[in-house]
């Protein structure tokens, strides 16, 4: 749940606090109504901003997270990323494009019985390192990789 | 990033002469470069690689199905007694045998030329409507390219094999050979200027040499495609107009006679080649 | 009604690999029209998967991710025969479900 709201409604003030929050502008309407979307994670523009508006204070660096990813994409429209973790109890994964406008681009919850993989594919506005941050047990981890954007060019 | 070992330790030449420092500098840079290019080179190819597995085109030819069966016009009348070649309604291999001349229009037409024909004699539809909308834009998508996706994908594996069994299809080719070597436009340029010769590149995107038969199978038999850059599927007609706009020539018509010479030109030369298309390129 | 999804699900081992992909436009909000104003942002917020009324994956996007989204992902206990289901919802409200089978 989109953490301002969860904060909004605990607050006791219920509907009156999010009109207020809606108003002072922390909450789109359109994303407060909407179920399930964290708003100010995807709204962060740094690796450290989307990881608090996550929900965890950093992300360690971790060797259990790999990145499979070209080192150059030929088209920054369509770069391909999986990520996959082998960390116990992998609850999620989150691709972030550091130099994009804003640096998360998805994130996936893993329940038991699903392998801790997702293969998808990202946009980026220019060279950038892609972070996989992953919550197991609860805590945060990253791993970094460098891919570059080049336009080809014109034809084929 | 590798360095190829070309210098002799001794760092002198074959004639034994010390070589200065800054010329050895110069041939260790030289190599470093060529050796980054060809590392560019596999990390693309492994880039094209990775994204192979799921093209969206597979989306416009379900789209394009769609469309084939569907009753338009004024006529309510379906594509699916369009003969594209093969006879009324045959849409397995019939983009391998196009352009081809089509008796009933007393003209050789491509696929494209040929949908516009069947949308205007079964479907009722206006010339101008039918053409009106050939390429997908920000605003607007194309009902053409996923026609094309879906036709072009029943002949996936089949080898081209285009015609010139009549006096029309062979003027068709001549013309379209004329064309590929005509100089024009403010630079001058002719098609064969970028794809009359091996290794020839733009930026990083290596040039297909279109007169050498393994480069004309392979560029031909990849369109249309999904690209990437154009987030669409675009046609070869498309591919034409573009090379057009790019040369700085006036706009290429669309299914004009001189679009349909160009496409026979090439198209025939990839005879042999196996159909790959849709495909997926940048 | 948005364009439907092309959805493989076969089995891969006893794990079911699930390979989408979904008809969608991605707009992120950054672009701006030949008048030079901004197209607003139009993207799938959240995707679901469910197999026998679980929920195998859930995910939330941005407009980050590419247009005609491409999504892979395995999961353990499914059979050839049994369906699996996708859902996306994006920020304007449009939602779509598509289904495919698991093949073996």
């Amino acid at each position: 749940m989109n953490i301002q709201r969860r904060q909004a409604l605990k607050s006791g003030g219920g509907m009156a606090v999010m009109a207020v929050a809606i108003v002072a502008g922390l909450i789109r309407p359109q994303d407060a109504l909407a179920a399930d979307w964290n708003g100010p994670a995807f709204a962060a523009k740094t690796v450290a901003d989307t990881v608090k508006a996550m929900g965890g204070a950093s992300a360690a660096d971790s060797k259990a997270i790999q990145i499979t990813a070209p080192d150059i994409a030929e088209n920054g429209m369509v770069v391909p990323i999986s990520v996959s973790s082998s960390l116990a109890n992998t609850q999620s994964i989150a691709i972030l494009v550091e130099k994009n406008p804003s640096t998360l681009s998805a994130s996936f919850d893993i329940p038991d019985g699903t392998d801790p993989f997702v293969q998808t594919r990202v946009k980026m506005g220019q060279s950038s390192n892609v972070y996989a941050v992953v919550k197991a047990d609860g805590k945060y981890y990253s791993a970094v990789k460098e891919i570059k954007v080049t336009l080809g060019g014109c034809g084929g | 990033m590798e360095r190829a070992a070309v210098v002799r330790a001794d760092n002198k030449d074959k004639g034994g002469n010390m070589l200065k420092p800054y010329l050895v500098a110069a041939v260790l840079l030289a190599t470093a470069g060529a050796a980054n290019a060809q590392n560019t080179q596999q990390e693309i190819e492994r880039y094209r690689q990775m994204i192979a597995d799921g093209n969206p085109a597979e989306l416009y030819e379900a789209k394009g199905e769609g469309i084939w069966k569907q009753k338009r016009g004024p006529k309510q009348v379906s594509l699916e007694q369009c003969d594209l070649g093969l006879g009324a309604g045959v849409v397995k291999g019939v983009y391998a045998q196009l352009p081809r001349y089509f008796k009933d229009a007393d003209r050789v037409m491509d696929l494209e030329t040929r949908l516009v024909h069947c949308m205007v004699s079964l479907q009722g539809i206006s010339e101008a409507d039918a053409k009106r909308n050939p390429f997908s834009t920000a605003d607007r998508t194309s009902d053409m390219e996923s026609l094309v996706s879906f036709v072009t994908a029943e002949s996936k594996g089949v080898k081209m094999n285009v015609s010139l069994s009549h006096q029309k299809e062979r003027e068709m080719y001549q013309l379209g050979e004329k064309m590929f070597y005509f100089r024009g436009g403010p630079y001058d340029f002719s098609c064969a200027t970028c794809h009359g010769e091996d290794a020839k590149r733009i930026r990083l995107q290596d040039l297909p040499n279109l007169t050498n038969a393994k480069d004309a199978q392979r560029a031909y038999t990849t369109w249309p495609a999904y690209r990437v850059s154009q987030s669409t599927v675009r046609t070869f007609q498309w591919r034409l107009f573009d090379c057009f706009r790019q040369q700085r020539f006036p706009a290429l018509e669309f299914t004009s006679d001189a679009s349909v010479a160009l496409t026979t030109f090439l198209a025939k030369n990839a005879n042999g080649g196996t159909l790959a298309a849709p495909a997926l390129k940048r | 009604m948005a364009d439907p999804m092309k959805i493989r699900a076969a089995m891969l081992g006893d794990k079911v690999e699930v390979k989408v992909l979904m008809s969608h436009i991605m707009e992120t909000g950054q672009r701006k029209d030949a008048k030079g104003a901004s197209i607003p942002a139009h993207f799938i917020q959240n995707v679901t998967a469910v197999h026998n009324g679980k929920t195998v994956l859930s995910a939330q996007w941005g407009p980050a991710v590419s247009t005609n989204p491409f999504l892979s992902f395995r999961f353990k206990g499914g059979k050839a025969g049994e369906k699996v289901a996708i859902t996306w919802t994006d920020n304007k409200g449009d939602k779509r479900t598509d289904e495919a089978t698991i093949s073996a």
